[in-house]
């Protein structure tokens, strides 16, 4: 439905993005994830046509809207987009929700129509004769929210929509956001820095670092195979450890880590230097070193402990750092705690190999 | 000062008693004013905007020309137009000068860069993304600068009063090119002016308290177009 090919842009010489080729199809939820400043508010500015790119090419429906006003203009129109930080119009809340119809050309018996129904949906009505610029900092966003949905956008996009809102508030419009992907699968692109968001909303999650998208995929892909170091501690991928491949055999390689081995699926091959990524989720803990599947077994000892809610994080120095999640139940049941001698164990299949 | 307080005491007595000159010179005085304060209005407001949100070469310079005309004498505005529209002038076979019109282009010229300013001044006051957040959700460029210009509708409407404000007060434009001519050109500040040197201290005087009556009720009247 909407397609990029190539898109760069700069400002005064710098390049904020470049050669983003990225395909948005109808029904998709795609989240833009990646530090502050790397091009996520300005890509989805040149996606919803408010900004032109320096370089590449947009088309909307496999028409060309990269240089004509007119058809800008006119996809523009077809799309919405909330931006970070919300602003209002002064008048009410029902006059704001009513501005993009208007401007739109719609007869008004038709924007009266539309815009109860969006109140009701997003659940505003209560305030909608109040003066919007009184409005809390979640109460406006909502109000965005409900001014970009009431045009029947066929790409709503979103920056960071949950970003300057308390819990609660931010809670609200996910469930809004959740709803509407149920229901009309609406297709979405947004920008979040918050990851679990994007896990609970996306089907697709795009990676972008410092202009340039580097992976895009879902979600499971993105946090479980991640395409480099970078992106894998991006994603809160604690345990990446350098080796290189010794030996292999079929699809199984033993990698060297240090002093010590382990055992991976990997089409790597003999001699490459690699990254090795376990997630934490993925080791489990024994006090006895008991007969397992898993391949790889190590002992070592309890270094670090943190409690985080109901889980506890453990770090156990096993010849090389690793770290690993219990729930704080099994934690006290084992007698874990620091200077514990432990037995650390995850599958061969659960590293994941980058290629240095 | 007796006689001050006597010329005062007069001045009240000529307007209450609705004199039929004071309110004659009164009515032209405000229909020049209000006419030429609503041509700039027309020409300057949405002028303003196409130069506040295009990016164009030389834009900060033409601001700083603009805000320098603020303070241009009136008494320049009037010779340029005086030279304009005399008879051997590139208009003098419209016949303008010393007739009302001449005044209202005057005065138009006189204002045009404060409403041109202010009103630059005004859209540099509202939140920047107002514009960006109008587009998004499908505004024209036109629409979104329509749009900002009501959200700045009170700092637009402080302009138009500014410039009414020094449309009605200036002197020296509607002597040079209106020619104070009784019954035809003759306004409240070219009056009182000519009447204070022929010694009329309380027609000056009545005129001078209608002036400033005036002031006070397009301020009034602004204050509650705000507060609606």
């Amino acid at each position: 439905m909407l397609e990029a090919r190539g898109l760069g842009k700069d400002y005064q010489g710098r390049q904020v993005l470049q050669c983003i080729d990225l395909q948005i199809c109808e029904g998709d939820v795609l989240c833009l994830i990646g530090p502050r400043g790397a091009g996520k508010t300005t890509l989805l500015r040149l996606l919803d046509l408010l900004e032109k790119p320096s370089g590449g090419e947009l088309y909307f429906n496999g028409v060309n809207v990269t240089f004509s006003e007119r058809l800008r203009l006119q996809v523009r129109r077809r799309m919405s987009f909330v931006l970070q930080k919300p602003i209002v119009f002064s008048g009410s809340v029902r006059d704001n929700i009513a501005y993009g119809l208007k401007w739109r050309g719609e007869a008004s018996k038709l924007v009266r129509k539309k815009t109860e129904y969006i109140l009701e949906l997003v659940g505003i009505a209560d305030y909608a004769d109040r003066e919007a610029k009184t409005l809390s900092g979640g109460e406006m966003q909502l109000v965005a929210l409900a001014r970009a949905l009431v045009t029947e956008p066929e790409v709503l996009f979103l920056d960071e929509p949950t970003a300057n809102l308390d819990p609660v508030s931010g809670a609200k419009i996910e469930a809004i956001l959740a709803r509407l992907i149920e229901s009309r699968k609406m297709t979405i692109v947004m920008a979040t820095h918050d990851m679990a968001q994007g896990q609970r909303l996306a089907n697709r999650i795009g990676v972008l670092m410092s202009g340039r998208l580097l992976q895009i995929g879902s979600p499971v892909e993105i946090f479980c195979l991640p395409a480099s170091k970078e992106i894998a501690e991006f994603v809160g991928v604690e345990n990446i450890l350098s080796g290189s491949v010794t030996e292999k055999n079929g699809g199984l390689a033993t990698i060297s880590v240090g002093e010590v081995t382990f055992e991976v699926v990997t089409s790597c091959n003999v001699g490459d230097l690699v990254w090795a990524i376990i997630r934490p989720e993925d080791i489990t803990f024994a006090r006895v070193k008991e007969l397992s599947s898993a391949r790889n077994v190590f002992q070592g000892k309890i270094t670090r402990m943190a409690t985080v809610g109901a889980l506890v994080r453990v770090e156990v120095d096993c010849g090389f750092t690793l770290l690993g999640v219990l729930t704080k139940k099994s934690a006290d049941d084992m007698g874990i705690e620091p200077g514990v001698d432990v037995y650390a164990s995850f599958k061969a299949s659960a590293v994941h190999i980058i290629k240095r | 000062m007796v006689e001050l307080w006597h010329a005062f005491i007069k001045a009240l007595e000529l307007i209450a008693s609705l004199d039929s000159e004071v309110m004659e010179i009164t009515r032209r005085s405000l229909a020049i004013s209000v006419t030429s304060c609503s041509i700039t209005s027309l020409i300057c407001v949405p002028l303003g905007s196409l130069i506040h949100f295009n990016r164009f070469p030389g834009k900060s310079v033409l601001i700083n020309v603009i805000q320098t005309f603020y303070s241009f004498p009136t008494v320049v505005v009037g010779l340029f137009v005086f030279v304009l529209l005399s008879r051997t002038g590139p208009l003098g076979e419209l016949g303008l000068l010393f007739t009302p019109v001449a005044i209202v282009v005057g005065q138009v010229l006189l204002i045009m860069p404060i409403m041109i300013g202010l009103t630059i001044s005004a859209l540099s006051g509202i939140d920047g993304s107002v514009v960006e957040t109008a587009m998004s959700l499908g505004a024209s460029r036109t629409q979104a600068s329509i749009l900002a210009l009501k959200e700045a509708r009170f700092a637009v409407l402080t302009a138009v009063i500014m410039c009414f404000g020094r449309a009605i007060s200036e002197v020296g434009l509607s002597i040079m090119v209106g020619g104070n001519i009784k019954g035809f050109t003759r306004t409240l500040t070219t009056a009182i002016s000519l009447e204070s040197s022929k010694g009329d201290i309380e027609l000056s005087l009545a005129l001078g308290v209608i002036l400033l009556t005036l002031a006070l009720m397009v301020n009034l009247l602004i204050g509650w177009l705000q507060r609606r």
